[in-house]
């Protein structure tokens, strides 16, 4: 159990997707304007993430692996992913037509989000087993919940401070991100021994 | 209470500001009654609400006291003339507002005479029903003479309907620079006693409390020693403390009650009256005189002969400063009082009921410093007497996000100007929250005329479908008649033809 | 070879089964988006966006073709309820409030044909056939509908007044920027 939790609190926090791999910057800059639909953005990635992890292990033990088709994995992959990413954006036009409006072009660009294929591959490459690559994938979702939250409160408060012309917008925002990167790299420094 | 508060009881309220008052010597001086002057220029909006509508042609000649102009609509005030002569003109001047575009007034010039029209005293008020009293003062165009020109007898049915046991009579004249209240207190200090109790009896209430700032020993001991054969009216002097003149500080300070947010006075069974408007149901009532004059502190810097003047409404600043004298040219002109006044751009504006002062700042103190950059101090926290935070809220109007400026209930805000007194940046702060509340104000108005406009396209289609339905209807009877018509012919044929 | 050609036939068509059946299933009636916006909408169909009536401007902006601030009658007020609708952040200050925004009849040259009447949205002019028409202020959106019809040009858009009761404090200008 304490390795699952140190799992997630390693993925969430210390190996963090966005700040620390840098992996999924596109919806990172892109839907950070308010805190809703960051959140909403948050939990759609959670969501087809940890599916797609979890798809990945099983396409990656049960087919690619004993037919030795390993050379197909990213297509395979990227099959599965773009699947769930419609699956999600079905569901979120139904229950959530506002928050569809507000994600826009955001939510069918998942597909393409980095950190999807990313962690996928990753999970992969490490030789998890299901259950951790579960854990893994839902720890890495859970931190790009956490700093696409964090970053977009910091916008919000941004668009009330008076900023230099020159540096308005996204020059102020890419200043900020990177401040928050440094903060999150402090987590290194965790230790639980 | 805390045992922080316990060792370190502050004195007084905990809100506000304390300015140098600059009352005196201007408080001091003898009241001077201004020589009406030839022409009066009467504005129709002298109050909160709908202005009032002409009932004088160009031309007519009028006594002092007549009606010029009726109430319009539930919250409205009539106008009368301050003196006899003759209407001149009915037309568009500047008004006394800090847009300084033109609003309609009667121009009146005076015959010299000051005749009175006819006037109905009455002997006892107190024998009158409490309506009968809002009715007299409605009728003699009294409004809330604090500043605000709410009509007051809206106030006293409210009053009456919420059951409100308390009379508050405002006297804390909080504003630097004035001392209209505290001359008329000096001077008038029955008349104040007994507009009030006509007001309790008119109001149902109980008992009076005289709220008077502590700077004014002169006034409360006239007060005091007026209203003493009144048991239930009690003069409480409270702290020297802007803006302790304002509705809700009052009561908390006097009653120790907060009245709630979105809520009124009322509400927590006190109504609040200010000291002039209460002289003003006194002379409605007992001489039957409508509002037609009041005291007008002149004061600042460039006045030569600094003082309280009784002046006819409609006299225009210049004539008041004509008559007390000026010692170099002002460098700005304000109407009311220096915290929440009304900037003039020249001096032919007439004085209107609410004006309570006239400031002709020298350029010393007319100065402006240039607004900086917020440095997030705090101060205007501290000093907001609503318990605002005045920086937050100036951040969301400028970035543009009025709903949230209003999650820091804007909508709150008194506009007393403290915040940005106290602030070290001299960011215009009173402007933006003065600014968002347009807006909001605009946006509000624009909502209810969509809603308006939807119902009269409803209404529009709804006819359109009615007459197509109407015509169809004629169409077919007249097909019908013309049918019966045919066939009776076509029978009548048949018929003569039958033989 | 043959195990990758299959495999992935396999995968994709699995894949396409269920996201045809998930289709079925999450299928959204006509788009409720829309209704909501037109519901918002003046629905005087006056045309002043460009698009045909208001269900054409609701399906214009549902579908992002079209920005909230496209109707000038709703104005300010409008804009802002849309964008909360759609969650989206608008700079009300581009916001064309102004400008010309109601008829006004020129009462020496108008001859009282009636034409103007038959077209506004809002039954906001008054008249009859050989009397001269006038304008109900509170009730003209400013669609403008009337002004090709008058065969006299006797009537014009003219900008709204600023009166006492209108006037709002200018916002103070930006400092420390």
């Amino acid at each position: 159990m304490t390795t699952y939790l140190l799992l997630l609190i390693s993925t969430a926090l210390v190996n963090n997707v966005v700040l620390v791999k840098f992996l999924g910057l596109c919806p990172f800059m892109g839907v950070s304007k308010n805190m809703d639909s960051a959140l909403g953005m948050g939990l759609a990635t959670t969501f087809v993430i940890t599916l797609a992890c979890g798809a990945s292990w099983m396409l990656e033990h049960w087919l690619l692996e004993p037919f030795d088709l390993v050379y197909l994995r990213i297509l395979t992959f990227i099959l599965v992913i773009a699947a769930t990413v419609q699956f999600v954006e079905m569901v979120v036009k139904k229950s959530a037509p506002a928050l569809y409006q507000a994600l826009g072009i955001y939510l069918p660009l998942i597909t393409t989000n980095c950190a999807v294929l990313g962690l996928a591959l990753l999970t992969v490459q490490e030789k998890m087993s299901f259950i951790d690559t579960l854990v893994y994938g839902f720890g890495s979702a859970l931190g790009f919940t956490l700093v696409m939250l964090m970053f977009a409160g910091l916008r919000e408060r941004l668009a009330l401070a008076n900023v230099p012309a020159a540096f308005s917008g996204a020059p102020v925002s890419f200043i900020l991100a990177s401040l928050l990167s440094l903060a999150f790299m402090g987590f290194a420094g965790l230790n639980f021994q | 209470m805390g045992i922080l508060d316990r060792f370190f009881k502050s004195h007084g309220p905990d809100w506000g500001v304390h300015p140098d008052d600059h009352k005196r010597p201007a408080a001091d001086a003898p009241l001077r009654t201004l020589p009406v002057p030839e022409k009066l220029y009467i504005p129709m909006q002298q109050h909160v609400g709908g202005p009032a509508r002409p009932v004088v042609l160009v031309g007519q000649a009028v006594l002092k006291g007549q009606l010029l102009a009726e109430a319009q609509g539930n919250i409205s005030a009539p106008i009368h003339a301050p003196t006899s002569g003759r209407v001149v003109a009915i037309g568009e001047i500047t008004a006394p507002h800090p847009s300084g575009l033109a609003q309609l007034a009667i121009t009146l010039a005076s015959d010299g005479n000051d005749t009175w029209g006819e006037r109905q005293p009455v002997v006892d008020p107190f024998s009158l029903s409490p309506a009968e009293i809002a009715k007299r003062t409605a009728a003699a165009g009294v409004v809330g003479l604090g500043g605000a020109t709410f009509p007051s007898a809206v106030k006293f049915n409210l009053g009456k309907r919420l059951k409100v046991s308390t009379l508050i009579v405002n006297g804390g004249e909080c504003e630097p620079y004035l001392s209209s209240d505290d001359c008329l207190m000096r001077y008038r200090a029955s008349e104040v006693v007994d507009g009030l109790r006509i007001i309790m009896h008119a109001i149902g209430a109980g008992d009076a409390l005289v709220g008077i700032e502590e700077n004014k020993p002169e006034a409360i001991a006239a007060m005091k020693l007026a209203a003493e054969p009144f048991g239930n009216v009690r003069i409480c002097p409270v702290p020297a403390r802007y803006p302790m003149g304002s509705d809700k500080q009052l009561i908390q300070t006097l009653t120790g009650k907060e009245v709630p947010a979105d809520a009124r006075a009322a509400e927590v069974g006190v109504l609040v009256h200010n000291v002039s408007t209460c002289a003003a149901v006194h002379r409605a009532l007992r001489l039957g005189e409508p509002l037609i004059e009041r005291i007008v502190t002149v004061n600042g810097g460039a006045v030569a002969t600094p003082g309280n003047v009784f002046a006819p409404l409609g006299a225009r600043v210049a004539d008041l400063l004509g008559f007390t004298g000026l010692t170099q040219e002002p460098a700005r002109l304000i109407l009311g009082g220096p915290m929440m006044g009304t900037l003039l751009p020249h001096a032919t504006i007439p004085i209107v009921k609410g004006a309570s002062g006239i400031l002709a700042f020298d350029a010393r103190e007319a100065r402006v410093p240039e607004a900086g950059a917020c440095i997030r101090c705090g101060s205007c926290t501290r000093a907001c007497p609503m318990g605002l935070l005045p920086l937050e809220m100036a951040n969301h109007i400028r970035a543009g996000d009025l709903e949230g400026a209003l999650r820091y209930e804007l909508s709150d805000c008194i506009a007393c100007g403290c915040c940005a007194y106290v602030c070290p940046a001299h960011i215009p702060l009173v402007q933006y929250f003065s600014h968002a509340k347009g807006e909001l104000s605009a946006r509000e108005r624009s909502k209810l005329r969509n809603a308006a406009t939807r119902r009269l396209v409803e209404q529009r289609l709804a006819r359109l479908e009615r007459e197509t339905r109407e015509k169809a209807a004629a169409a077919a009877k007249r097909k019908a008649e013309r049918d019966a018509a045919k066939a009776r012919a076509a029978g009548t044929s048949v018929t003569e033809a039958s033989p | 070879m043959l195990i990758a050609i299959l495999s992935l036939t396999l995968l994709g068509s699995l894949l396409g089964l269920g996201l045809g059946v998930a289709a079925k299933k999450f299928h959204v009636e006509g788009d409720p988006l829309t209704a909501e916006i037109e519901a918002l909408m003046p629905g005087s169909n006056c045309g002043q966006c460009g698009f045909p009536g208001c269900p054409g401007a609701a399906a214009a902006i549902a579908d992002g073709s079209a920005p909230v601030t496209v109707c000038p009658p709703g104005g300010k007020a409008l804009a802002q309820a849309l964008a909360a609708k759609l969650g989206i952040s608008i700079d009300l200050g581009e916001v064309a409030d102004q400008g010309p925004q109601i008829a006004a009849v020129a009462e020496e040259i108008c001859i009282g044909c009636c034409r103007c009447i038959k077209v506004c949205p809002t039954d906001a002019i008054l008249g009859a056939a050989k009397q001269i028409h006038n304008v109900i202020r509170e009730a003209c959106t400013g669609c403008g509908n009337c002004i090709d019809r008058c065969p006299t040009e006797a009537m014009t858009m003219q900008p709204v007044p600023v009166t006492l009761q209108h006037w709002i404090w200018p916002k103070p200008e930006m400092v420390g920027a």
